[in-house]
């Protein structure tokens, strides 16, 4: 069954070509082996990215990170909304899983104010009271946690968006970026616009009907439903606008920026 | 006499190589995130027979406090995941292969005679073509649980931008369970699949690498109809194979 090439008057045998071929091919398959066996190893050991405002992955990895972001954010959309549950579903006891940048025991929530720094640079100071004049949202929903866990919760205050309508901060919804920090500066986020603005994003002062405790953020803290927990701030010190990514307590140790679901 | 017979396709050959570093890095960094909430167990009345992972699984791959990284490689490789078994499904579809690889009605009955006669219990297979019975069935599974795989995880990723993925996977929860379920499922196929290929001859290892088999056919008689004769021995040696 030896097929002659015309031009070519070498013969093999079947048995010449079988081990040329198998040889052939288990080179290839051990060259490509190796190459991405170095490939993994790059990757693997990749400097990790220059401190800035996120900080702590491996370089090319953030900016993965980075390019999925983008991706995803096509499917954003105002419309997209968080499931929300009836209230008997929310859990009484409402886990606590960090303090980070809440555990000033010199903070005294009777003194605190709201500093929102406008456009212009000055800086709006905003009473719990007047906040909670503002028209009041509940909202009940499966908070989601980056580590994995979730729990239906029930929170209520004023949504961002009818702040930022309220107190005319329109002319900064043109800006790309939301930051929060505590009063301390200790815990922050950085919040891209569109999603600071969803219509499920709440600037809450209460949880299961009462006032919030310190633990969960006293006097005024964020939800915002469609990022993970890590963007939940507890305790709103300070808002500020920017153009550039805000700083963010968790993506400079090595988590996503976004953050989004 | 020995013949050559082109049995796998270059792209068949390259996704299923391609695959295998692919799904390890994904299972790998998947393990990463599910430390940081581990909490499925298998669990009846109130009595764990087994809870996933114990700590001995998690020191041992060096798992514990890696989150941020478990993500960053996890939602880097589920593109090449992806894009690697869509290359594959189109592949299939679009060459024709698919013809061997989708189960047909009499798979299902087969299959247990496939395994009966894997398990040494009945001496004759049923006659296959490419593939048997049992790994048509296994073959498709595999690519259904991979589409599942995208599908959950995407839910879980996204599940208010893709709200109804998630509610068709069942809620957030459920979702995740199916995502974390599948990988199961990937590990008990691969355990399969390695002692399938182990018993399988060199010859059937060589062919998902250089693409073809050796058959041994029986000397063609040339008068006559040669074609039917073609087939008919190799019909002859795939029984026997």
């Amino acid at each position: 069954m030896e097929i002659i090439d015309p031009k070519n008057k070498k013969q093999l045998t079947v048995d010449q070509k079988i081990k040329r071929r198998t040889f052939i091919s288990f080179a290839t398959f051990f060259a490509f082996g190796a190459a991405t066996y170095e490939g993994w190893n790059w990757l693997y050991k990749a400097p990790a990215e220059p401190n800035g405002v996120t900080a702590r992955a491996r370089k090319p990895l953030r900016a993965a990170l980075n390019k999925t972001e983008i991706f995803f954010r096509k499917f954003f959309s105002d419309n997209h909304l968080v499931k929300t549950y009836p209230k008997e579903m929310a859990a009484k006891r409402v886990r606590i899983n960090s303090n980070i940048g809440n555990e000033d025991k010199n903070f005294n929530p009777e003194n605190w104010l709201l500093c929102v720094v406008k456009s212009d640079g000055e800086i709006l100071k905003v009473s719990l009271d007047a906040i909670k004049a503002l028209p009041k949202t509940e909202i009940i929903f499966d908070f989601k946690c980056v580590e994995g866990w979730d729990q239906i919760q029930h929170w209520a205050g004023v949504r961002f968006i009818d702040f930022i309508k309220h107190y005319k901060l329109d002319d900064i919804t043109s800006m790309q970026y939301v930051g929060m920090e505590t009063p301390s500066g200790k815990y922050q986020v950085g919040l891209d616009m569109e999603s600071a603005l969803h219509p499920q994003t709440i600037l809450a002062y209460e949880m299961n009907d009462a006032p919030l405790l310190t633990a969960h953020g006293a006097p005024l803290r964020l939800i915002i439903p469609v990022k993970y927990g890590i963007k939940n701030l507890k305790c709103i010190g300070k808002i500020s606008f920017s153009n550039q990514r805000p700083p963010d307590y968790w993506a400079k140790r090595g988590y996503d920026y976004y953050s989004g679901l | 006499m020995k013949v050559i017979k082109e049995k796998h396709s270059l792209v068949m050959r390259w996704t299923h190589w391609v695959n295998f570093p692919l799904l390890t890095i994904m299972i790998w960094s998947g393990m990463l995130i599910y430390w940081a909430n581990d909490a499925y167990s298998i669990t009846i009345f109130g009595y764990t027979f087994y809870h996933f992972f114990p700590d001995a699984v998690f020191t041992f791959f060096h798992i514990p406090y890696r989150l941020a990284e478990g993500m960053a490689f996890h939602f880097l490789f589920m593109w090449f995941f992806t894009l690697n078994g869509l290359f594959y499904v189109l592949y299939t579809i679009f060459s024709g292969e698919w013809r061997n690889l989708v189960p047909e009605k009499k798979s299902f009955k087969e299959a247990w005679l496939v395994l009966l006669h894997d398990l040494h219990i009945r001496k004759t297979a049923p006659p296959q073509n490419k593939y048997n019975a049992a790994q048509r069935i296994a073959y498709t599974a595999i690519i259904v649980m991979g589409l599942g795989s995208v599908l959950t995880g995407l839910a879980i990723y996204k599940p208010v931008q893709f709200y109804w993925l998630c509610w068709i996977f069942g809620g957030y929860n459920l979702a995740r369970i199916l995502h974390f379920a599948l990988t199961l499922g990937y590990l008990f196929f691969f355990i399969i699949h390695i002692v399938q290929v182990i018993i399988a001859d060199w010859n059937n290892f060589r062919s998902v690498i250089s693409g073809f088999e050796v058959v041994t056919e029986k000397p063609a008689i040339i008068s006559g109809k040669p074609d039917e004769e073609r087939n008919a021995s190799d019909n002859e040696s795939l029984v026997i194979e």
